[in-house]
């Protein structure tokens, strides 16, 4: 594996959207103007509401839907859209889902299902010691015992490490899993949570995880990106953004989780919002806390909140988030430390 | 050792926390349900497979008790032998007193007037569980006219507008389909028609699960409203201990059909006595706590399968702290304090 100074994947100004159908429909603006990057070796939670846009993100990261505008990079390089090309892309970016009972043929043996990859992309060598490697890699040991069962006779925890299994044969730099343990039982989503987390110490696997579960990225992630309607509204290192968020969104997330302790939640109300109306202004401004209770008038920057649209957050950089008020929520919203005090609440 | 000896204290779900709720609409002090050495088994090819193996429960109007525990412990089986809604093939024994009379003993005129007016159920993926082919109004409105023949037309319709409002949903939406609405405005729409009838008692199975944080929190807000402003009495049945700590006022934990731990929610989650609430609890981590940053916790091993069940506890296999004790002897619940009971032998032991 060629070590390139690039990140794996990385994605640049990405918008993807929907044509309206029919009249006056106007279209869905699903991603809109997005950077994100994945590093060698690092991984990366991609976190948002449903139709906050993070599946059509990993869609596109994956080629799978072609942007309308801006770039996906594999190792710096622009995607190759040609059949060929995808082809090759999947060799090495491979995509695990929630549902393992779903993903897997019922009537396929777990050696088949694991052997699938090789036989489609023709790897050479010595395919059942590849197969006993993969399953063995992902926790299923001895790996032989596995070749000959059905997916009905194995746990939902079993299920999701053959479907892992069956996409760490082809040795990807990159699993892009989509809500990997939401439909498996709390006990089996701490041992499928450490299996990627072991991957990545052991093989250098980079892991790109969309899920809703912000519990999960204090668990694996190592940068944490917050999607709202189309746009990451704040990205930084796990541990700053989800113990000091700066974006109120972010805040009014943390604040709800069950377990939150000494925080008075912040319960948005509505759900997220259209992604075919997506308001002027800050994009968050009609649901978002600090505008309604007045820290932002008090700030002076209510009217910018509603009129002035935000730049997209840089790919590269600190602790960041779209919002005017950013470096206060945590004073203001959250009662968590951090944010230097600058002119704008003092005043 | 007096592993097979039951503890007289100990064996019911009924702590001091049960008594300082007001009952006010309870026959004869006995509490709203009392479900006594309640057993379910499935009997397949002729073989019975236990799935619920004595479980003992009592709940009060105005108290909500949280049920955890993992596929297959039988926390669903429990919920739905309450209403008398399992198939066929499962076998059920014990006493379950809603009001004082005895669900499994009702004639099935009365059980039909017991579900919906007295108790009622917000299932699992209850979100594909609407009619996709009529309005969300008449479905809400079906149950309220079976329930009550000699309500109108005209009455039910504005009994739907309220429910609706109630659970934050605009009343105008009584007339959209199923796939005009959200996920989080389906499982409103679910409670909504758990409440038509205005029973006593809800149990909602999973009610909150694949909905998006936000939504989670919205709906866990308003089943706690519902419990404080009607009274009702709620089961609210999870796998994630963390949302049952912050919802309910005792939690009871499942494992292979039996409780294995119960105690007041909050002290369940941040202090488990028994290894397997333990890890339940270790599994769903605090955000801020560095001791799970980078160190997701889980359970090797899967949950007994109920043909190969012994005599000894049926999670020793998999416990980290198990002795030979644990093989050997049946352990049930026994006093941690006074709040609280686990079936460990750890438990009450000098370590």
């Amino acid at each position: 594996m060629s070590v390139s100074l690039h990140p794996v994947l990385e994605a640049r100004n990405l918008h993807v959207g929907f044509g309206g159908r029919g009249k006056g429909v106007p279209p869905v603006r699903a991603v809109d103007g997005v950077e994100l990057s994945v590093d060698r070796g690092q991984i990366v939670a991609l976190a948002g509401e449903s139709g906050s846009g993070k599946t059509t993100l990993a869609r596109t990261l994956l080629g799978l839907q072609r942007p309308n505008e801006g770039q996906v990079l594999h190792h710096g390089r622009p995607l190759d859209y040609s059949s060929r090309g995808l082809k090759a892309l999947r060799r090495k970016v491979q995509l695990v889902l929630q549902d393992p009972t779903g993903a897997l043929n019922p009537r396929r043996t777990v050696y088949e299902a694991v052997a699938e990859g090789l036989r489609i992309h023709k790897v050479p060598g010595n395919e059942r010691e590849l197969v006993a490697k993969a399953l063995s890699q992902a926790g299923l040991r001895p790996a032989e015992r596995f070749f000959q069962r059905y997916p009905h006779e194995l746990s939902g925890g079993q299920r999701q490490r053959v479907v892992i299994a069956g996409a760490l044969v082809l040795e990807p730099e990159l699993i892009i899993a989509d809500e990997p343990v939401a439909s498996l039982d709390a006990s089996v989503r701490g041992e499928i949570l450490a299996l990627l987390l072991s991957l990545r110490d052991e093989l250098g696997l980079s892991v790109l995880v969309v899920t809703h579960d912000l519990g999960l990225a204090w668990n694996i992630a190592d940068r944490l990106a917050v999607m709202y309607l189309g746009r990451i509204v704040e990205v930084g290192r796990t541990e700053q953004v989800l113990a000091a968020p700066k974006h109120p969104y972010t805040a009014a997330l943390v604040s709800v989780l069950p377990e939150a302790t000494g925080r008075t939640p912040v319960i948005l109300s509505g759900e997220s919002p259209d992604p075919s109306r997506i308001p002027a202004g800050c994009r968050f401004h009609p649901r978002c806390p600090a505008l309604a209770s007045g820290l932002a008038q008090r700030a002076g920057i209510a009217d910018r909140c509603v009129g002035e649209t935000l730049p997209v957050l840089p790919l590269h950089g600190p602790h960041a988030a779209a919002c005017l008020l950013s470096g206060h929520i945590g004073d203001g919203i959250a009662g968590a430390a951090g944010g230097s005090p600058t002119g704008l609440l003092s005043a | 050792m007096n592993g097979e000896q039951r503890d007289p204290q100990a064996g019911t779900v009924d702590g001091p926390g049960a008594a300082r709720v007001p009952r006010p609409r309870t026959a004869g002090g006995t509490g709203l349900l009392q479900i006594r050495d309640l057993r379910v088994s499935y009997r397949d090819r002729g073989v019975p497979l236990p799935a619920v193996r004595g479980v003992d429960l009592t709940l009060a109007a105005g108290e909500t008790l949280g049920l955890a525990g993992e596929s297959g412990c039988g926390k669903s089986t429990l919920a739905g032998a309450l209403l008398r809604l399992l198939p066929g093939n499962a076998e059920v024994s014990g006493e379950i007193l809603l009001n004082g009379s005895d669900v499994l003993k009702m004639s099935w005129g009365r059980l039909r007037a017991v579900r919906w007016n007295e108790a009622s159920i917000v299932f699992q993926g209850a979100m594909h569980a609407l009619n996709p082919v009529r309005s969300i109004g008449r479905q809400i409105a079906e149950a309220i006219v079976l329930h009550a023949p000699k309500s109108s037309a005209a009455t039910a319709r504005k009994q739907v507008g309220e429910l609706l409002e109630q659970v934050g949903v605009p009343a105008w939406r009584a007339e959209s389909y199923p796939h005009e609405l959200s996920g989080g405005q389906k499982q409103r729409v679910m409670i909504a028609m758990a409440l038509a009838c205005s029973p006593q008692l809800i149990i909602a199975d999973e009610p909150t699960t694949a909905l998006d944080v936000m939504v989670q929190a919205q709906v866990l807000t308003l089943l706690k409203q519902l419990v404080q402003e009607r009274g009702v009495g709620l089961i609210l049945i999870s796998h994630d201990l963390s949302v049952l700590a912050s919802t309910c006022d005792r939690v009871a934990v499942m494992y292979a059909g039996r409780i294995v731990e119960q105690g007041p929610g909050h002290r369940l989650f941040a202090d488990a006595a028994h290894p397997y609430a333990q890890a339940l609890a270790a599994a769903f981590p605090v955000i801020g706590d560095m001791a799970s940053r980078r160190a997701p916790r889980g359970l090797p091993g899967d949950p007994p399968d109920p043909r190969e069940l012994g005599g000894g506890c049926a999670f020793a296999p998999r416990c980290p702290v198990a002795v030979a004790e644990c093989v050997e002897y049946d352990i049930r619940l026994r006093t941690v304090d006074t709040e609280r009971s686990a079936a460990c032998v750890h438990v009450g032991v000098p370590a």
